[in-house]
């Protein structure tokens, strides 16, 4: 391993190698396992196959290699392992399940690693395993004080064979030295200073840059364009069509203009004046889509989601019925690095550069679509300026892919803002009708939610398994499941047709799920004429399959209303608004103070959040994703939204779609709570609970109910 | 020197008699065409000299080119990002003579004499006090958007070294971060400036 593959910083070094673990294991030391390896300096390198997108997961997988390795945390270095799936069993970044898949075998892979070298130290001072202990990368027989480096015992360490890691002994919790601390994050130093390099930074020898000009609406296709004009930029090379190729990349084909530099490609794009055959979706517009929503929304369901008694007939008995639809927006990730990558396609093998959370899904695809083997397909993974589920597609590096082997030269692809905002794979546009039926003693006997939605599975999947109305629903639903106690319930979906792309957004189904029960919950406490913090913790009883889940949440309703100071007036002019929500196998709880600004629009200007994720593994980067899930929640409540017209997305840069800003972000403050329960995930739950709960805010504040996101529509 | 002309139309004078890629590929060759053209005016034209980070570095890209493909292309200097390409996000955000600009929107022709400081530029060592409070205060995520927030915040601090909050949503607000990293950037600015970082 070459001391280039590294960036080196006060001892911490974190990087992305150009090796592979066989040539890391090649470079000698000791390799009990594919996460870890010891030189023989005691230089201690953790191989991760996640991808840390800006979620601080790369931070704390290797603290829990360290903690059971009992490893001197600063000769710790990280780099991104290769991927292997034959290695590593986690290589896709989603679904905030890095830190829950890692949990177990992350902290087994520095356990077995410990094993060894306390064997081996204990073979040479020939005495019994039990009489040594690991510390700070040393070994150390207790009895005589004698101690060893790791380094010391790398050689002999090598030579034995590696124990079942599912059998090594783990730390009682009450012994971590590294779980459970502010540790700083080794790649911070790195965005200081403009030194981490991103996908878009990758400069390779011999490259050219392209950008392709695709047709603003989906489904169309290339009609007119001036290829000449374009090749009479000053470095621009070629000019030619890519197709657009369906299911899993889904990409939009066009044509794509490769020149020398990425300004003269970006000037030969604008030189095609291209004009568009619009195809069969140029009639789709967001009010069309409304429509027939909202015909959705009455109709007959195509899926049951879940049933518990006769919802229906509770209706009858009730004393009061309320009802409410809530209408949430496309959302685009608009992630600050535009889409790219550089694609390297020979003959004999194809070199992928990019920021990806789905290296493993890239390197098959590109396999089957090159013929190549799959080893044959290298992804050097880059830093990601940001993911939020963006960087789990395929759509970009496949045009790379397809623009390398026409022009037979390494291409870096780059989109523009503005085919990042209108190609994007959107959070599904979504509409709920909630209705609930109170007791006399204004608890609900009954709720119903009709969730219509543009399905993500729609996108995705082959036609036979879209005639199946469960499959088409299946990620539709997340979040939509209410904890709260409520003796009959009915929740069906039906599916909104669209040709709008649209996939994972930070918190997938449990961001528009989330918002409608929270905020749904909060009009009944309102209905019932009860304060909504108690209105909840009185139906959030300690019964059921979920017993421990309502525990942990009816803890976080009482921290953020304690810490939010929900029991104390709000300021002048401000008001107050509470939300609870679990999901990914965290509970989050928000308490967003709000105000109306002169001119109407709706400022938050504080949130305290309480967080629950089991065993916060680093607390600074717990708190950190709560504060980075509040704002990105916050831009999707307060002001951000894409819109449909003619088949196409409206918006096309920061102008059109309007994010938080820092005068728009309020103060946030995040009170950490370790339950101990099984470790969650902490990348997406912090985005669900944020719009009910400025939501609760406005209605306490202004009387009025927000049910049609963002608040502060233009 | 003024060109009389656009310079890209004096360039297509020659387009005639040469492929668009020996223009393009070959500076050398074509300056070399200009010199001993009719008008050897258009060799400096061609070749800009600006200024970055203390040193001088003589530029034959297109003069229309905005500073910040120079930079990233030209001179792998990327530590300044692509955003948005037209100024609404603060990603590419440099310094000339010390106030923050966006370079995706500032031609190198227009650059002149003033000196362009990028974050590669902005200290050696991660040692501007913003720097200092970035890391003290953890608040990079995904990283994309801090240098251009940093050079945002380097130059404000030099205009007012005590900035309230109110200054500071002014002078931050053309940087967008989508992490949400707003309230640490804020209580790192408000530390730099108490110069406890």
């Amino acid at each position: 391993m070459e001391r280039r593959d590294f960036l080196k910083l006060g001892g911490l070094i974190i990087g992305f190698p150009a090796a592979l673990p066989r040539q890391l294991q090649a470079a000698g030391g000791f390799t009990p396992n594919g996460w870890l390896r010891i030189g023989q300096a005691g230089d201690i390198t953790v191989l991760l196959e996640n991808t840390d997108i800006g979620q601080g997961s790369w931070t704390g997988l290797a603290m829990l290699v360290a903690e059971e390795l009992d490893a001197d945390w600063n000769s710790v270095r990280i780099i991104q392992a290769p991927a292997d799936p034959k290695v590593y069993p986690h290589l896709s970044t989603g679904g905030s399940g890095a830190t829950i898949a890692g949990w177990e075998y992350l902290r087994q892979a520095g356990a077995q690693a410990r094993e060894m070298l306390i064997t081996a130290a204990a073979n040479r001072w020939k005495v019994s395993h039990e009489t040594c202990r690991a510390e700070e990368s040393r070994v150390r027989h207790q009895p005589s004080g004698r101690s060893f480096t790791y380094g010391d015992l790398v050689e002999d360490a090598a030579k034995l064979t590696p124990p079942d890691p599912k059998k090594a002994p783990l730390k009682d919790p009450k012994d971590y030295r590294l779980i459970g601390r502010a540790v700083p994050r080794p790649d911070v130093p790195l965005k200081v200073d403009g030194s981490a390099k991103y996908g878009i930074d990758v400069q390779v020898p011999g490259m050219l840059y392209a950008v392709v000009a695709r047709c603003p609406t989906f489904g169309g296709k290339p009609k007119k364009y001036d290829t000449a004009a374009a090749k009479r930029i000053p470095g621009v090379r070629e000019v030619f069509e890519i197709s657009a190729i369906g299911r899993m990349p889904n990409t939009a084909g066009g044509i794509a203009v490769v020149a020398d530099n990425t300004w003269a490609a970006m000037q030969g794009r604008k030189a095609l004046a291209a004009t568009w055959d619009l195809g069969p979706n140029a009639l789709e517009s967001s009010e069309t889509l409304r429509e027939l929503a909202h015909k959705q929304l009455q109709g007959p369901a195509t899926y049951v989601i879940q049933e518990r008694g006769n919802a229906e007939q509770a209706f009858a008995g009730a004393a009061k019925v309320v009802e409410a639809i809530y209408e949430l927006p496309f959302q685009p990730h608009a992630t600050m690095e535009p889409m790219n990558c550089t694609a390297d396609v020979r003959a004999d093998g194809i070199d992928i550069w990019t920021g990806t959370q789905c290296a493993r899904e890239i390197k098959n695809l590109l396999a089957g679509f090159s013929g190549l083997p799959s080893e044959a397909i290298t992804i050097h993974n880059q830093w990601a300026g940001g993911g939020f589920g963006r960087r789990y597609q395929w759509d970009y590096p496949t045009e790379a892919w397809q623009i390398s082997k026409a022009a037979g030269k390494p291409v870096k692809l780059t989109w523009t803002r503005e085919d990042d905002m209108q190609h994007d794979f959107y959070r599904p546009l979504s509409y709920h009708r909630l209705r609930a039926a109170l007791g006399s003693d204004g608890r609900p006997i009954a709720w119903t939610h009709r969730i219509v939605s543009t399905s993500i599975r729609e996108v995705f999947d082959p036609p036979e398994r879209l005639k199946d109305p469960a499959g088409v629903a299946r990620q539709e639903y997340g979040g939509s499941e209410v904890l709260y106690s409520i003796p009959k319930l009915r929740v069906d979906y039906a599916p909104l047709p669209s040709c709008v792309r649209r996939a994972w957004w930070r918190s997938v189904s449990a961001s528009f799920n989330g918002f409608a029960v929270e905020s749904f919950i909060d009009e009944l406490a309102h209905a019932a004429g009860r304060n909504p913090l108690d209105f909840r913790l009185d139906l959030l009883r300690d019964e059921g399959e979920d017993a421990a889940i309502i525990r942990r949440i009816r803890k976080i309703l009482e921290v953020v209303a304690d810490k939010g100071g929900w029991a104390k007036p709000a300021p002048a002019g401000c008001a107050r608004g509470i939300a609870a929500f679990y999901s990914f196998g965290s509970v989050i709880g928000y308490v967003a103070t709000v105000s109306k600004e002169p001119n109407g629009t709706i400022r938050v200007r504080q949130v305290t959040g309480a967080v629950d994720c089991g065993t916060a593994v680093n607390p600074d980067s717990v708190k950190m994703m709560v504060e980075g899930g509040a704002i990105f929640g916050l831009s999707a409540t307060l002001q951000g939204e894409v819109t449909v017209a003619n088949g196409a997305i409206v918006q096309t840069n920061f102008d059109g779609y309007r994010a938080v800003r820092m005068a728009d972000a309020p103060a946030i403050d995040v009170h950490v709570v370790n339950s101990g329960a099984e470790i969650g995930g902490m990348g997406e739950p912090g985005v669900p609970p944020i719009a009910p709960a400025v939501a609760n805010a406005v209605f306490a504040l202004t009387g009025e109910r927000p049910r049609r996101l963002p608040i502060n529509r233009s | 020197m003024e060109p009389k002309t656009p310079p890209r139309r004096r360039v297509r004078l020659f387009r005639n008699a040469f492929t668009h890629r020996q223009l393009a590929g070959q500076n050398n060759f074509i300056c070399f065409l200009l010199t001993e053209g009719p008008d050897t005016r258009q060799f400096d034209v061609m070749a800009i000299t600006i200024t970055i980070n203390g040193a001088k570095r003589v530029l034959n890209d297109d003069p229309g080119t905005p500073l910040l493909w120079v930079l990233r292309d030209t001179l792998a200097l990327t530590g300044t990002k692509f955003g948005c390409g037209a100024g609404l996000c603060g990603a590419c955000t440099v310094h000339l003579d010390g106030k923050a600009v966006r370079s995706c929107t500032t031609p190198i022709s227009t650059v002149g004499l003033r000196q362009v400081t990028t974050i590669e530029g902005l200290s050696p060592n991660r040692s501007h006090p913003l720097q200092r409070a970035w890391i003290a205060e953890q608040v990079p995520q995904c990283g994309y958007c801090q240098s251009g927030q940093i050079m945002s915040a380097a130059a404000l601090l030099a205009g007012k070294p005590k900035p309230t909050d109110a200054e500071i949503d002014a002078a931050m607000s053309g940087n967008i971060c989508r992490c949400g990293t707003y309230c640490r950037i804020r209580r790192a600015i408000h530390r730099a400036a108490q110069g406890a970082a």
